[in-house]
């Protein structure tokens, strides 16, 4: 019976003491402890000779780079590349932490560490300053003879706000600088185009690829490019992979065609996320792997999307054989490669 | 010749000629074997064959099967070739250890000569991709610039940019290369161990395996700019920058703050 109620009054004079004061006591400075330097000279004479050493040590390490960057030239071999590294960074850092750590070392041990007060002022001038400051101000502007001239202040407020574009248009102009989106819906795969080994450009027979196969392809017709090659290899690449016709699920093509042959899946190697070359190959669980996301594709099941942040399958190559038994591009991809981009959807 | 004659009793005769015969014996065996990787695949005779298939019912039968056609737990091996049993057992991965995402390399369980028994075996259940020839292999024989071209297309992906390893997914990753033997290294390529890929003599030509063999070799005399960390890229990278580097520039504040006594 006794306890809720003592206890109920602890909380009310606890409730009671937690009203603030109306106004705090000047604490004051703490009290000033002299350092052992202050006191002992012997600690006075040791840490002098502890920052003489740290200063010394950065001369020494300064003129270790500077022998260092005539010395130890970089040179052909990695190992002399290295020595010069090496030396060179660590006669910088001995350079610098020695000015620093010296200097800092001298301040918190020997110099002066007494706190002094300095009161500050009230931060509004007098009435009458501010009188004398205004009048100055409006003296001034009555000098200058602006005041009477409308259209210099006009054309001057107009020059500085304009000012800003001649930086601001090429900049933004020079963004993208080319607004043709056509390019990215195609790539250079044509009906016909024969697959070729990347980079090598050997072109690929149907029967040399073999299951558990994986090979990075590109255009046969690449080489003939004389410029923009980069650009187009950058969308035309693709991963072929052979797989037993009895683990192949599904491809993309619509019903009543085929994009595969004899097992032989070709997709673009360019990922749907933000477009990543996607070229970890798993052989044992057909998934293909993005590097960049970790976005996961099933090579087995039309390249569908199994894990990570990617929303769409890697677009399908059609495939097919021609008379010699290379193997070709039926066309071009059916949809744009690679990650979304505005307009994507409109033909 | 007659001095000779004479001392043909003599009782130290008998040991003398037989040093003289082991000498010629080790000589003539100098001078007419072959290297190791050709005496693998060349001179694979029936009693290796048999040696092999004992070593195979005592050690690989259990998940391999008793014909090695593969069980519910392992692959069948007719027609892998003498170069993947060369690889998986020649690196330690087989026989495996413990089940997990996929076998690792570890001491190697076998004598070379158990191995090439073991090999020969399999290669006469089918025909596969036998062991390469140490010429085939030589890095430096390989261009290393052509290499590179062809590694960081093929193999960068994985095993990253200059064959440090990675990851791939739950709990697969792709090794180091730096390590790994020449030959091991072509018949990974030639066979395509556990998620690897195949790479076939069409895709890759045997020079261009070189190349990329020459290529991984150049590795091993260490990176010009100092401390690499592993080569692993951001991850080792972040992680000293993030927690050594500002580790220290966070120490250094708290003593240029804190008080002296």
């Amino acid at each position: 019976m006794s306890t809720p109620h003592d206890s109920h009054q602890e909380l009310s004079v606890s409730g009671g003491q937690a009203q603030p004061p109306a106004r705090f006591e000047n604490p004051g400075l703490h009290e000033h402890k002299p350092r052992q330097a202050d006191v002992d000279p012997r600690v006075t004479k040791r840490v002098e000779r502890q920052v003489l050493l740290l200063l010394t040590l950065s001369i020494l390490g300064t003129i270790a780079v500077v022998w260092a960057y005539f010395a130890l030239p970089p040179g052909d071999t990695v190992g002399s590349m290295r020595l010069s590294n090496l030396v060179l960074g660590v006669g910088l850092a001995v350079c610098l932490l020695g000015i620093g750590i010296g200097g800092n070392y001298y301040i918190k041990l020997l110099m002066s560490n007494r706190e002094y007060v300095e009161e500050r002022h009230e931060i509004r001038s007098s009435d009458e300053t501010r009188e004398i400051a205004v009048q100055m101000l409006k003296d001034g502007g009555e000098d200058s003879g602006l005041t009477r001239r409308g259209a210099i202040i006009g054309a001057g407020v107009t020059a500085l706000a304009l000012f800003p574009l001649s930086l601001l248009v090429p900049l933004i102009g020079n963004v993208g600088e080319d607004w043709n989106v056509r390019k990215f819906k195609h790539t250079i795969w044509k009906k016909g185009t024969r697959l070729a080994t990347d980079p090598t450009g050997r072109p690929i027979k149907a029967s040399d690829v073999t299951i558990g196969d994986v090979w990075h392809v590109i255009p046969e017709s690449l080489e003939d490019l004389h410029e923009g090659k980069l650009d187009e290899k950058a969308k035309a690449v693709v991963l072929l992979v052979r797989l037993d016709p009895r683990d192949l699920k599904s491809d993309q093509s619509p019903e009543g065609e085929t994009w595969s042959h004899d097992g032989i899946v070709a997709y673009s190697k360019i990922c749907t996320h933000v477009g990543c070359p996607v070229a970890l190959y798993e052989q044992q669980t057909h998934h293909l792997l993005c590097p960049c996301h970790q976005s996961t594709f099933d090579v087995a099941d039309s390249c569908k999307v199994v894990f990570g942040p990617a929303k769409r399958p890697l677009p399908q190559l059609p495939i097919t054989v021609d008379d010699e038994g290379y193997l070709v591009a039926q066309g071009d991809f059916a949809e744009p490669i690679g990650p979304s981009f505005w307009e994507r959807a409109t033909k | 010749m007659k001095a000779l004659a004479a001392r043909r009793h003599d009782r130290r005769a008998p040991a003398l000629l037989l040093l003289l015969a082991l000498l010629l014996v080790g000589a003539v065996y100098a001078v007419v074997a072959p290297s190791s990787a050709q005496a693998a695949t060349k001179t694979a005779t029936a009693d290796d064959i048999a040696a092999g298939e004992k070593l195979f019912q005592a050690n690989c039968s259990t998940c391999h099967g008793p014909s090695a056609a593969g069980t519910d737990s392992a692959p069948s091996l007719i027609g892998v070739g003498a170069a993947a049993v060369d690889f998986q057992v020649g690196t330690g991965r087989m026989p495996m250890q413990m089940s997990g995402p996929q076998a690792q390399a570890k001491p190697v369980q076998f004598t070379d000569e158990q191995i090439a028994q073991l090999a020969a075996y399999v290669a006469s259940l089918g025909a596969g991709p036998s062991i390469p020839t140490s010429e085939m292999v030589d890095p430096a024989l390989g261009d290393s610039a052509s290499g590179m071209a062809l590694f960081r297309t093929n193999c960068a992906m994985c095993h990253n940019a200059i064959g440090a390893g990675g990851a791939l997914s739950q709990g697969k990753f792709a090794p180091n290369l730096w390590g790994t033997t020449p030959t091991h290294l072509y018949e990974a390529m030639l066979t395509g161990p556990q998620s690897m890929p195949v790479f076939n003599d069409a895709n890759l030509t045997p020079e261009e395996k070189r190349d990329i063999i020459a290529f991984i070799d150049e590795q091993g005399n260490g990176s010009p700019g100092g401390l690499d960390l592993g080569s692993l890229g951001p991850v080792s990278e972040g992680l000293w920058a993030w927690v050594v580097g500002l580790g220290l520039l966070l120490g250094l504040s708290v003593w240029i703050g804190a008080k002296s006594s």
